[in-house]
């Protein structure tokens, strides 16, 4: 039984394995010859001229949520179609009661002006 | 598979809530309201809630003596579900009461915030009827998500705010713990459905961290201790009504799912689950009450005050008896009743400053008996209620937990439970102490403006508190004849 | 059969309140008032009919328990919400709900204006009779239960009532301080009364399985030796209660300061009814205090020296409606005295005959106080009897009928309970008398103060207006009671000797209650010249008034100035307030202090450590909410490695 999760243990092991090789082994094998433009952070190799933490317009977690939350939906798709030939009209009946909530939430969010940038 | 075969019937309290939820969200968007009908809108908005919320009870009631298992097993609509239906729509009943008149002041948003409550309604009625993971988590987290929302409801007040954060964040935390376990469950067993768990569950590692995985996410939504911590900001910083529905609601629900899955899905040895439960209500009700001693905010001593009687309340788990269930569900009953009812005093003597953090200190209800002895009374009786002293429906919740836990041979926590009451006596007495014995204040002489609803909801708790203390005997009876024909 | 309608006694006055509870302040005055005295009044058709229920049913079964529903049932012990009407009972529910509903329709006029003679509001009007039907619904619960548990549940019902209506006008302070008084002291008594049934918990709970008065009385029967030593404790802790509820040495502080509630109040629940729940309530457990006779002589000997304290005390109060708590105080006294000799029957007589004259008494004296806007003392009265003829008439039927006046209801109780002492010990008989004479002076004394000779304040005597209607009736009725009501317990003797159609009604009536226990008999002779006697001294007591008051005689004043020396302690009603102040309050508050700032040393260490300790916790348990979401994931995740630990390893 625990013997079928052997493969995974290998793979984990090799995967963790490659990871420590590749940070271990530059460490060892390459040069060192800082400076102070090598220490710099850098960013696009512009100097960076404030802070990385900052506010973002809250817009943009609005437009990141719902594009979340409806692009999940459409996923579920999938699968429904695959199996809709089996469930007939109840599949249709399950997926239109599905989207008809989603179409409120939809005319809700719509209303409330959250697609507008402003 | 068709439509028929589903039994819609068993989900019809819950389809009306979530029908209701989402017809008062609409109303959001529809129509242009003036500033002036906003409040007016609210209110019918509320009625709306209202009487959604009857139909619900009313069509629980309706089948309260039909047992039906459906949905491809995923849910049980039984006694256990029926009776906790109940209390959560009563409790939502009592907040809407409650929300009436409090809401106005710091939003408009009375769709939003309706619908939300609605929602959380449904994904608690679910969970206590679910029989199957993913159901269980999807309606664990229906309820949780719109609590978040809810508890940040005042945006003008950081502490709403903040309360809000910290109880998503947790949550989550939580909510991912109960994720794993179910995926280690489904791991071990190959199925989500709790009578193939018990049936094919290995024994090993993976059922065993599985459950302790499960009843992490449970004990978290529980508040017991040591995973309250979120529980006092959270309450002290959510609007005074969402803190009065989701101090009974969420713990009643959480108390029936976990209950179903320990006795339907759990396959380990009783003495295993049993021992856990029992330190952690001691750990809950020993935390909670001590912590409760020292509080100045009656709002805040009211959040610790739920955690300890979360406490009491997991002996019932503990015995695992038809006693003990039984026990339980009396209790939240009598939990209901007493804690909003005193949540609902607490929420009058707020302070009127809506940017400020909204706490009923205990200065406010200094000399309260002198300015205004009804409401001083009504709270005397929920505080009596609380502390579990005859005649009043705490009492007889407390005396028979503890006659279950005796009965099932747990008498150590029996004696325990009994000392926590004893310390408890003394914080909720302060307060009646306070407001019976020391003189108003010059600031605090002012008459508090009581609405009507909120009147109504007090009195509403006052009558459960006392009736269901008087009428304990036949009441208790009525729960055991419910469950004994459930299941054991 | 009537008796399985008996809850709906209960059902009226609770129907009541829950409509003035959540319609009174809208349906307006007329209607409030209407349903709360139809309430009553249906409780009384109601106990009427269960009295003649129980009269038509064969005397060795007159005794009949209703059971309403089962209230605790847990390991093998059972306590039920369950009705005991028995004759005992049967007398209660009728003096309640009668004198309570005469007493509701007086309040419907008099409550129509406040303490300061402003139209009352709905709000207020609707909440009085609120408490008012739960008075009378927690009375007939304590009267009617058949076990202690349900008579405790009454018990501290009425106490509640009683508490909201002393302080019904909560806004003065001296009455928000009586409230709170009356609460304090009440609460020692309410405490012994927990612990005495706790105790018969313990003797009995076992074997008899309930606390129902039956199942207790039963298992006396077989009681071992111990058990009935223990008897002597429990009814102790039952007479601490009883002293309590109905005011007696030491907890009788409290009522003389609950007249700051309105005078309806007064008469109803301080005067005709409550305080009189300790005499029941001693009365329904004679089979424990039979067996415990030490405690019967101290009941005797308290209530004894509580009637003539305070009397004493009665004679130099200058407040009408505090002359009559003390002559209440008194009047327990004397019905604890009949407990106390055994006079059972005595007791339960004079309680009834002793609520017709005090209520009429405590109304008349609240239709003065409505005449004269609140004023009470009676050194600025005078000469009322003119202005206010009918309440003067009323007043003075119950000052006669309280003094004893021959041939009145109060003559043949009183007279009743004093021959069952005189039969049991002459020193508590010459105490019984003693305070009859003074009981005959303060009444006439109030009534000449008050209603004859010159008026004192011209103002106050110009204003006065006599009692609307509606307050008129119901106070004939009650003078009707305090005239007749003793024919229903002439003795029996007299009957015998004299041809009398009728014997001791009542004493036949209560006589199954009582089973077993013989009334007090003596010689023909005797018993009229114990009758003739205090006659007599009742109207010593009534002319040494006259003289003192109306002809103002030189000897009275030299009699007065002989006793001057007592006055001091009479005025200050023997210090009892002062000497609880130095020797409870104060060394309990010089305690708090010590307590509170921080005393060093064993005691602080010992007795507060524990608390200490608990709240040490607390402050540290708060001291873990630092409020930092880290920490919180932090616990919560330590306790999911616990539980993991726990679950894998266990």
């Amino acid at each position: 039984m625990v013997l079928d999760y052997l493969p995974l243990l290998i793979l984990f092991i090799i995967a963790a394995g490659f990871a420590a090789i590749a940070i271990i082994l530059p460490t060892v094998l390459g040069p060192r010859n800082p400076n102070k433009m090598k220490q710099e952070p850098i960013e696009s190799g512009m100097i960076p001229f404030m802070q990385a933490w900052r506010r973002f317009p809250v817009q943009y977690y609005m437009v990141a949520m719902l594009f979340i939350i409806f692009d999940i939906e459409v996923i579920f798709f999938y699968p429904w179609a695959v199996v809709l030939g089996k469930l007939k009209l109840f599949g249709l009946i399950e997926m239109a009661i599905f989207l008809g909530i989603l179409l409120i939430g939809y005319f809700y969010v719509w209303r409330k002006g959250a697609f507008e940038w402003q | 598979m068709n439509l028929s075969s589903l039994n819609w019937n068993s989900l019809l309290p819950e389809l009306v809530i979530v029908a209701t939820s989402l017809i008062v969200l609409i109303t959001a968007v529809v129509g242009k309201v003036s500033r002036v009908d906003r409040i007016a809108r609210g209110h019918a908005l509320a009625v709306v809630t209202l009487i959604g919320l009857l139909i619900a009870a009313g069509l629980t009631i309706m089948q309260l003596s039909q047992p039906a298992s459906d949905f491809m097993g995923m849910v049980q609509s039984d006694a256990l579900s029926h009776y906790l239906n109940l209390v959560i729509l009563l409790a939502a009943a009592l907040a809407v009461l409650l929300a009436w008149d409090y809401l106005g002041r710091f939003t408009y948003s009375f769709s939003e915030f309706y619908s939300l409550l609605l929602l959380a309604v449904a994904g608690m009625m679910f969970l206590g009827k679910s029989t199957e993971l993913i159901t269980l988590f999807v309606s664990l987290e229906i309820l949780s998500i719109s609590l978040y929302i809810l508890t940040g409801f005042n945006r003008h007040q950081l502490a709403s705010a903040e309360a809000s954060l910290k109880y998503f964040l947790l949550g989550a935390f939580a909510s991912g713990f109960i994720v794993y376990g179910a995926a280690l469950l489904y791991g071990d067993t190959g199925s989500t459905w709790f009578s193939d768990i018990a049936a094919n569950a290995s024994g090993g590692f993976l059922t065993l961290a599985g459950f302790a995985l499960l009843l992490v996410g449970f004990a978290f939504k529980i508040a017991a201790v040591p995973f309250h911590m979120w529980t006092p900001d959270a309450y002290q910083g959510a609007p005074t009504p969402v803190t009065a529905f989701m101090s009974v609601g969420t713990k009643a629900a959480a108390l029936v799912a976990l209950f179903r899955v320990l006795q339907s899905a759990v396959s380990a040895p009783y003495e295993t689950w049993a021992w856990a439960l029992a330190i952690l209500s001691l750990l809950t009700m020993t935390v909670g009450n001590v912590a409760a001693l020292r509080q100045t905010s009656i709002k805040r001593l009211l959040a610790y005050s739920s955690i300890a009687q979360a406490g009491y309340m997991l002996i019932g788990l503990v015995a695992g008896t038809v006693l003990g269930l039984q026990a339980m569900l009396f209790y939240l009953f009598a939990y209901a009743f007493m804690n909003i009812g005193a949540f609902a005093c607490a929420s009058l003597l707020e302070s009127d400053d809506w940017s400020e953090l909204q706490d009923a200190s205990m200065a406010n209800a200094r000399g309260l008996f002198s300015r205004q002895p009804l409401l001083a009374t009504a709270l005397a009786i929920f505080m009596f209620s609380l502390a579990g002293i005859p005649p009043l429906a705490g009492f007889f919740g407390k005396l028979y937990l503890f006659d279950a836990a005796i009965d099932a041979g747990w008498l150590w926590l029996a004696l325990v439970a009994v000392i926590n009451s004893v310390i408890s006596a003394y914080y909720y007495m302060r307060v009646v102490v306070v407001m019976f014995m020391e003189a108003p204040d010059e600031s605090t002489r002012v008459r508090l403006p009581i609405p009507d609803s909120a009147i109504l909801a007090i009195v509403i708790a006052v009558l459960g508190a006392l009736l269901l203390g008087i009428l304990a005997g036949p009441s208790f009876a009525s729960l055991g004849q419910a469950v004994v024909a459930w299941r054991f | 059969m009537i008796f399985d309608y008996a809850w709906l006694i209960l059902l009226f006055p609770a129907l009541g309140l829950l409509f003035n509870a959540f319609f009174g302040r809208r349906v307006g005055h007329k209607v409030a008032a209407i349903v709360a005295n139809l309430a009553v009044a249906l409780s009384f058709l109601m106990a009427v009919a269960l009295a003649m229920g129980l009269s038509a049913l064969p005397g060795d079964e007159s005794s009949v328990e209703v059971l309403l529903w089962p209230w605790i049932h847990i390991a093998g012990f059972q306590v039920d919400m369950a009705l005991l009407i028995d004759p005992l009972s049967s007398v209660m529910i009728l003096v309640v709900t009668g004198i309570g509903l005469l007493i509701h329709i007086y309040s419907a006029t008099y409550m129509k204006v406040d303490d300061e003679h402003q139209p009352m509001d709905e709000r207020r009007y609707a909440r009085f009779f609120v408490y008012m039907n739960l008075f009378i619904l927690m009375m007939l619960t304590l009267v009617l239960a058949n076990n202690y548990v349900m008579l405790y549940l009454g018990w501290e019902g009425v106490g509640l009532a009683s508490y909201l209506l002393i302080g019904f006008w909560f806004y003065k302070p001296s009455a928000a301080d009586a409230a709170k008084k009356a609460f304090l002291v009440n609460r020692v008594g309410d405490f012994g009364m927990a612990l005495a049934i706790m105790w018969m918990f313990f003797l009995f709970g076992k074997e008899a399985g309930s606390l129902s008065f039956d199942a207790v009385f039963a298992a006396l029967e077989t009681a071992s030796p111990a058990v009935v030593a223990a008897l002597t404790g429990v009814t102790l802790l039952l007479l601490l209660a009883a002293t309590g509820k109905s005011a007696q040495i030491p907890l009788f502080v409290w009522l003389p300061d609950a007249m700051e509630g309105p005078s309806p109040v007064s008469a109803l629940i301080h005067a005709a009814t409550m305080v009189t729940a300790g005499v029941y309530m001693l009365a329904r457990s004679h089979p424990l205090l039979e067996l415990a006779p030490a405690t019967m002589t101290l009941i005797a000997w308290i209530g004894g020296l509580t009637a003539l304290m305070a009397a004493s005390i009665a004679i130099v109060q200058t407040d009408l409606k505090r002359i009559l708590a003390y002559s209440t105080i008194s009047q327990l006294g004397y019905m604890f005295l009949g407990v106390g000799v055994g006079a059972y029957v005595a007791s339960v007589f004079h309680l009834y005959t002793h609520a017709f004259f005090k209520a009429l008494l405590f109304l008349a004296a609240g239709s003065v106080m409505h005449a004269l806007h609140g004023e009470l003392n009676i050194d600025l009265m005078g000469g009322l009897r003119k202005k206010l003829p009918v309440t003067y008439a009323q007043f003075l039927i119950g000052a006669l009928a309280l003094a004893g006046f021959p041939l009145l209801s109060g003559y043949w109780s009183k007279d009743a309970i004093l021959l069952g002492a005189f039969v049991t010990s002459y020193p508590l008989y010459a105490i019984g008398l003693f305070t009859a004479l003074l009981t005959a002076f303060y009444s006439l004394r109030a009534v000449y103060r008050a209603f004859h000779g010159q008026p004192r304040d011209e103002h106050l005597y110009d204003h006065a207006h006599e009692q609307p209607r509606g307050m008129t009736w119901p106070l004939w009725a009650l003078a009707f009671g305090a005239v007749f009501a003793g024919l229903l317990g002439l003795p029996a003797i007299f009957g015998k000797e004299f041809g009398f159609p009728v014997g001791n009604l009542i004493e036949g009536w209560l006589k199954p209650t009582f089973e077993g226990l013989s009334e007090p008999h003596v010689a023909f002779s005797t018993e009229m010249a114990l009758f003739i006697s205090s006659g007599f001294v009742a109207l010593i007591g009534i002319y040494l008034a006259y003289a003192r008051y109306v002809k103002q005689s030189g000897w009275t004043l030299s009699l007065q100035k002989a006793l001057s020396p007592l006055q001091p302690a009479l005025e200050n009603k023997y210090w009892v307030d002062e000497i609880y102040f130095a020797v409870i309050v104060n060394p309990l508050r010089a305690l708090a202090r010590f307590f509170a700032t921080g005393a060093e040393g064993v005691i602080d260490g010992v007795v507060n450590g524990v608390g200490a300790v608990t709240t040490a916790a607390g402050v540290g348990i708060a001291r873990l909410q630092t409020g930092l979401l880290s920490w919180y994931a932090l616990s919560l995740f330590l306790g999911v490695v616990l539980l993991l630990i726990y679950f894998v390893f266990a």
